[in-house]
């Protein structure tokens, strides 16, 4: 392992990383002035709006733009016989590979039709309102085919993908002999499980404003996650240098993962932009996002497991099925959490795919952890219950004290110390293990529990530092803040780093003419970017360092560079702290305004290894690390459910997690709170119905699309583990974003199997099911 | 969505009859069914004439009941203490109605007119009946989950969606009517709404241009002790699964008068004489509801995704009665 200063070294006792700093930009917020990727005034703005499909399979025969174009306002109608040409396409696999950003089929290239929603004009006009006026008048005649809605269709065909997740991941995993463990299992379960289709709908949609500074240079303002895989997406299909597009993200109204790739509606703007001359503007309406941005995706898991007497597992089997696209082979790697969450010698996965037509899934927070959790961790509260053991000491019972994938030891785990204090917190012991027996007068009460984990991807990144002698600095990074909290905890890293106070800091993201960060995905935002700041901050002092012991004038005049520590923006000898100088003295005399540096922070096994991964392509290659990386967590629920109306409630919840260094308490409390909400709405009321006659959806709206209000959420308490983890990365930390999420739907169906003894495996776990449901 | 014009309106017979002129208007009062519609070019005007400007106010107790006027918005009647204390479950109807933010908009008069949320009204790319007369119903096969169980045709099972509509239509409400001779008629809430039928796309009895003056509720026994249950899939904005409004006269343990509608099943807000049959004269137990109950929903037809709304329906009831009872 590269010798690389940490901040656990330099910075034993932090000023203001860790402390629950309010949100920096939350004054810009609240007044508004904030400006998202589709609230710049730029001059000559013009404003497009899709027209799309509404068949979901088939050809368009005939497209009349004569009414549309003929409307008030109206600039151009672009369809796939005028718009611009493009140089690379993802529709072949060397164009999907050079594109990079997931992204496997592009409309307005051909007359065919893939899903339902899917583009097939683009409006230009010089209001919003004429854009869409006219959009109307345009008329499209198709010659339909009838789709394939899902997998569950009998005319799918299903098939054994070799990989999935854009060939992150095999289509089957074997470790040890699984069927004949089962076989000779004294105790054996099986649950079928099914998950709704989700949709990550953000309060922000899918936005794009794009503007062509000239022929061959462009500057996109957009809402992604990633302003780098957007720039190197678009300029790989423009034919474009990387550097003659700049991206621009300063604020993104939430993400979930829709916005972790280059989506078509981006690259159609771009090109209307290019063919009018003129600026343009375009926004999802929120119909237009559920099939645009992609989804998690409709899926069966079945799940089997053996286990002695005693509850130890010996064997997993998980099998899942589900719906992709015609163009892709995603599916979310449900089996990865199942896999390693356990002590268990023996275990199979298998993933089966259907082409639907549908636009494709993607990345839905803790995509694969979410929903694989949800199986496993109801099935382990079923082998609890048969066996007559606590929840928890089940789990205690089957603890993985290493990684059972690899036989790795973890680089640090906290598990243990979750339940614990979840436990505690929560009143454990006060439950009546028998299910169905306590009773709130007319409702019955439950309590569950479930276990959640995440890994530590493999990332990096870029930042810079400019330290000005006056006691000011600036910090950058292009990363995205996606309204979790990224500028804010980077100010506390850069001030804790400096020896200066937080107002002393601009942290600035969100751009491409910054040093390049990974995506905000996964969850390596927070410890790649942080650990980026500190490295540049160190690149900053060993710096002035070198100024110093060469400065006659210097105290330090002479020293080694290995012998000068800094302190509070002091740098002093190690040994005798008196003999040293002030930074903006330094600088003074040196006559320098600004001092930079710059840091690559690596995160998860690039650090531990020394190697590096792609910025762009975070997570897509492990290399391999003497540790395993994850966090892990607990979450506790109470529910209260009406036996006669089906009705739940979360009445009280408990989330403890481990997840190394924590660096800012309330923005890290209000991440676990809304995953945890995330985990409550797909438990209980989130679903998207897609029409098997149409392949459409049904609901594509938010008053028919249920997400948790106000009401249904009780208090709730977060609690993280002290971690010191020297292994992940140079700040210790592990991200929080996806392990939030992770094992919620679980712990509220456990709870409800507690209250009624009615075990639900159909997500969401609505009144109608769970009336349906015969208790056990 | 298409260009309008829009007129307001400053006197009814201003307003009755620029829409009766005109097939392609339409009034607008809050505007919070009919934007949303016309956005998704469901509903299609060419000019909107705005009533906010009549004087269809006033929510005030008179003679032998309570009177409400069209124009009243849906937070004010539901927050009113005349409301609150002697129709209870108007308040409560109004007030688990959508959010605050859409009651604070919405008028009484255009909550009556509440259209579907069906999936297949409100995407144009679907056949439906009740939208384009003749395309089909798609529904009946497809995802009818949320969709109505009594009172449907082959050509619709649209669920009505409103909750204020079922409170008053269990209690006996008469509307006010105005058309553009300046013509008024009184027809009550129960024959005002129609079932699909053959034609879907009638919705209720109002003639082109006839507006709602004003809701009258006649005072009982059971209007002040009624109550209004609705279950959801989430605590509130949700519509119905299945609602049930209720108003009982309850004198020595019998039930000597009683009011019965459900809400979230029904293609028209669903006044249950069958229940309240069964409810009168009998004693107030648990035994009665479940009869009631049973009575209610003898005639149900689910489908494939919403036969959960049979037995659930009949259990929204039964509590509804016993909590009304208990208290």
């Amino acid at each position: 392992m590269e010798t690389e200063p940490s901040f656990f070294e330099t910075s034993p006792t932090p000023n203001v990383v860790g402390k629950p700093l309010n949100r920096v930009d939350g004054r810009d917020k609240v007044m508004g002035r904030a400006k998202y990727s589709a609230e710049y005034p730029i001059p000559g703005l013009t404003y497009g709006v899709l027209k799309t499909s509404d068949i979901a399979k088939g050809k368009i025969q005939n497209i009349d733009t004569s009414a549309a174009a003929k409307a008030p306002g109206v600039l151009a109608i672009y369809t796939h016989l005028n718009i611009p040409k493009l140089a690379v396409t993802p529709n072949d696999a060397e164009g999907k590979k050079a594109i990079g950003a997931p992204m496997g089929f592009m409309p307005l290239t051909s007359d065919v039709i893939h899903y339902a929603g899917q583009p097939v004009a683009v409006v230009v006009a010089d209001t919003f309102e004429r854009a869409t006026h006219a959009a109307d008048l345009v008329r499209v005649t198709y010659l339909t085919e009838q789709p394939i809605a899902a997998y569950t269709d009998p005319k799918a065909k299903i098939f054994d993908p070799q990989k999935i997740q854009d060939g992150k991941t095999d289509g089957k995993t074997r470790r040890g002999d699984a069927r004949a463990a089962l076989a000779s299992a004294p105790v054996q379960l099986t649950g079928v499980f099914t998950h709704a289709i989700n949709h990550h709908n953000p309060m922000e949609p899918g936005a794009t404003t794009a503007v062509w500074e000239a022929p061959d240079r462009l500057t996109v303002y957009e809402s992604t996650q990633g302003v780098t895989r957007t720039q190197k997406a678009l300029s790989t299909m423009l034919g474009l240098p990387q550097d003659q597009v700049r991206v621009i993200t300063k604020y993104l109204g939430g993400g979930f993962g829709c916005k972790g790739s280059c989506w078509p509606h981006t690259v159609l703007t771009v090109l209307a932009a290019k063919g009018v001359g003129r600026p343009v503007k375009l926004s999802l309406t929120r119909k237009q996002q559920f099939t645009s941005m992609g989804h998690r995706e409709d899926q069966t898991q079945t799940l089997t497991l053996g286990a002695t007497k005693e509850g130890k597992l010996t064997a997993l089997i998980h099998e899942k099925t589900s719906t992709t696209s015609p163009w892709d082979n995603y599916a979310e790697s449900n089996s990865k959490i199942i896999n390693m969450l356990y002590d268990c010698p023996n275990f199979e996965a298998s993933y089966q795919l259907a082409r639907g037509n549908v636009m494709t899934s993607t990345f839905t927070r803790a995509p694969g952890e979410a929903p694989g959790s949800f199986a496993l961790e109801s099935l382990m509260d079923d082998l609890a219950y048969k066996l007559n053991i606590d929840p928890i000491q089940i789990r205690l019972l089957n603890h993985a004290d290493k990684d059972p994938t690899n036989g790795q030891p973890w680089s640090s785990k906290s598990l243990k110390e979750c339940y614990a204090r979840g436990a505690e917190l929560f009143g454990w012991s006060k439950r009546n293990p028998k299910a169905g027996a306590t009773r709130n007068g007319r409702l019955l009460v439950g309590m569950g529990m479930a276990t959640a984990s995440y890994p530590v991807h493999n990332s990096q990144g870029m930042a810079r530092v400019r330290l000005y002698a006056d006691g000011h600095a600036v910090v950058q990074s292009g990363a995205t803040d996606l309204g979790t909290g990224t500028y804010t905890v980077m100010t506390q890293v850069a001030a804790d780093s400096l020896g200066l106070p937080p107002e002393k800091i601009r942290f600035e993201l969100g751009d491409t003419k910054l040093p390049t960060a990974p995506n905000s995905g996964g969850s390596v935002a927070a410890g790649t970017v942080s650990s980026s700041v500190y490295m540049a901050a160190q690149d900053v002092w060993e710096r002035l360092t070198k100024l110093a012991i060469k400065d006659k004038k210097s105290p330090l005049f002479g020293a080694k560079a290995e012998e000068v520590a800094i302190e509070n923006g002091r740098l002093q000898l190690k040994k005798n702290k008196a003999k040293g100088e002030d930074y903006m003295a330094l600088m003074k005399r040196a006559g320098l305004d600004d001092i930079e540096g710059s840091g690559n922070g690596k995160y998860g096994a690039g650090y531990e290894t020394g190697q590096s991964a792609s910025p762009a392509d975070s997570g897509y290659k492990e290399p391999p690390a003497a540790h395993s990386m994850h966090s892990f967590g607990a979450h506790f629920c109470e529910v209260q459910v009406d036996p006669d109306l089906g009705t739940v409630r979360v009445t009280r919840w408990v989330s403890v997690h481990g997840a190394g260094r924590i660096l800012n308490a309330k923005t890290a409390r209000s991440q676990i709170i809304g995953g945890s909400i995330f985990g409550i709405g797909a438990a209980l009321m989130e679903a998207t119905h897609r029409d098997n006659q149409f392949a459409r959806y049904v609901n594509a709206d938010l008053a028919d699309y249920h997400i948790p209000v106000n009401a249904d959420i009780p208090d709730m308490t977060v609690e993280f583990i002290d971690e010191r983890d020297p292994y992940i990365n140079a700040m210790g930390v592990k991200g929080i974003g996806e392990i939030s999420m992770v094992g919620v739907s679980a712990a509220v169906g456990n709870a409800i199997f507690h209250a009624t003894g009615k075990r639900v495996r159909d997500l969401p776990m609505t009144p109608d099911k769970i009336l349906a449901t015969k208790p056990v | 969505m298409n260009n309008f014009s829009y007129l307001q309106a400053t006197q009814p017979k201003e307003a009755t009859g620029a829409v009766r002129d005109n097939k392609q208007a339409a009034f607008i009062a809050g505007g919070t069914t009919l934007l949303d519609l016309m956005k998704l070019n469901v509903e299609n005007h060419d000019q909107l004439v705005d009533i906010n400007m009549l004087a269809f106010k006033g929510i005030e107790q008179t003679g032998d009941g309570l009177r409400i006027g069209a124009l009243e918005r849906m937070s004010d009647v539901g927050e009113n203490p005349l409301v609150m204390q002697q129709y209870p479950m108007i308040s409560q109807s109004l007030l688990q109605a959508a959010s605050p933010q859409l009651r604070n908009m919405a008028s009484i008069g255009g909550n009556l007119l509440q259209r579907t949320r069906c999936g297949y009204f409100r995407d144009t790319a679907f056949p439906c009946n009740k939208r384009q007369p003749g395309s089909g119903c798609p529904a009946q096969e497809g995802e009818n989950r949320g969709l109505a169980i009594l009172g449907g045709s082959k050509s619709c099972i649209a669920t009505f969606p409103g909750d204020l509509a079922v409170a008053l239509v269990a209690l006996d409400a008469v509307l006010l009517l105005e058309n553009a001779k300046g013509k008024q008629r009184r027809v009550p809430l129960v024959d005002f709404h129609l079932v699909p039928g053959n034609t879907p796309q009638r919705e209720t009895v109002l003639e082109p241009g006839e507006l709602i003056v004003s809701v009258t509720v006649p005072a009982a026994a059971h209007t002040r002790k009624s109550m209004y249950l609705k279950v959801r899939e989430r605590t509130s904005y949700a519509y119905a699964l299945a609602s049930a409004a209720v108003g009982l006269d309850v004198q020595g343990g019998q039930i000597r008068s009683a009011r019965v509608a459900l809400g979230g099943v029904g293609t028209k807000p669903w006044r249950s004489r069958e229940a309240e049959k069964v409810l009168t004269g009998a004693p107030a137990t648990e035994a009665t509801f479940r009869a009631a109950a049973a009575a209610a929903l003898r005639e149900a037809q689910p489908r494939e995704h919403n036969r959960f709304k049979v037995e659930l329906a009949q259990s929204t009831l039964v509590r509804a009665l016993t909590e009304l009872t208990a208290a």
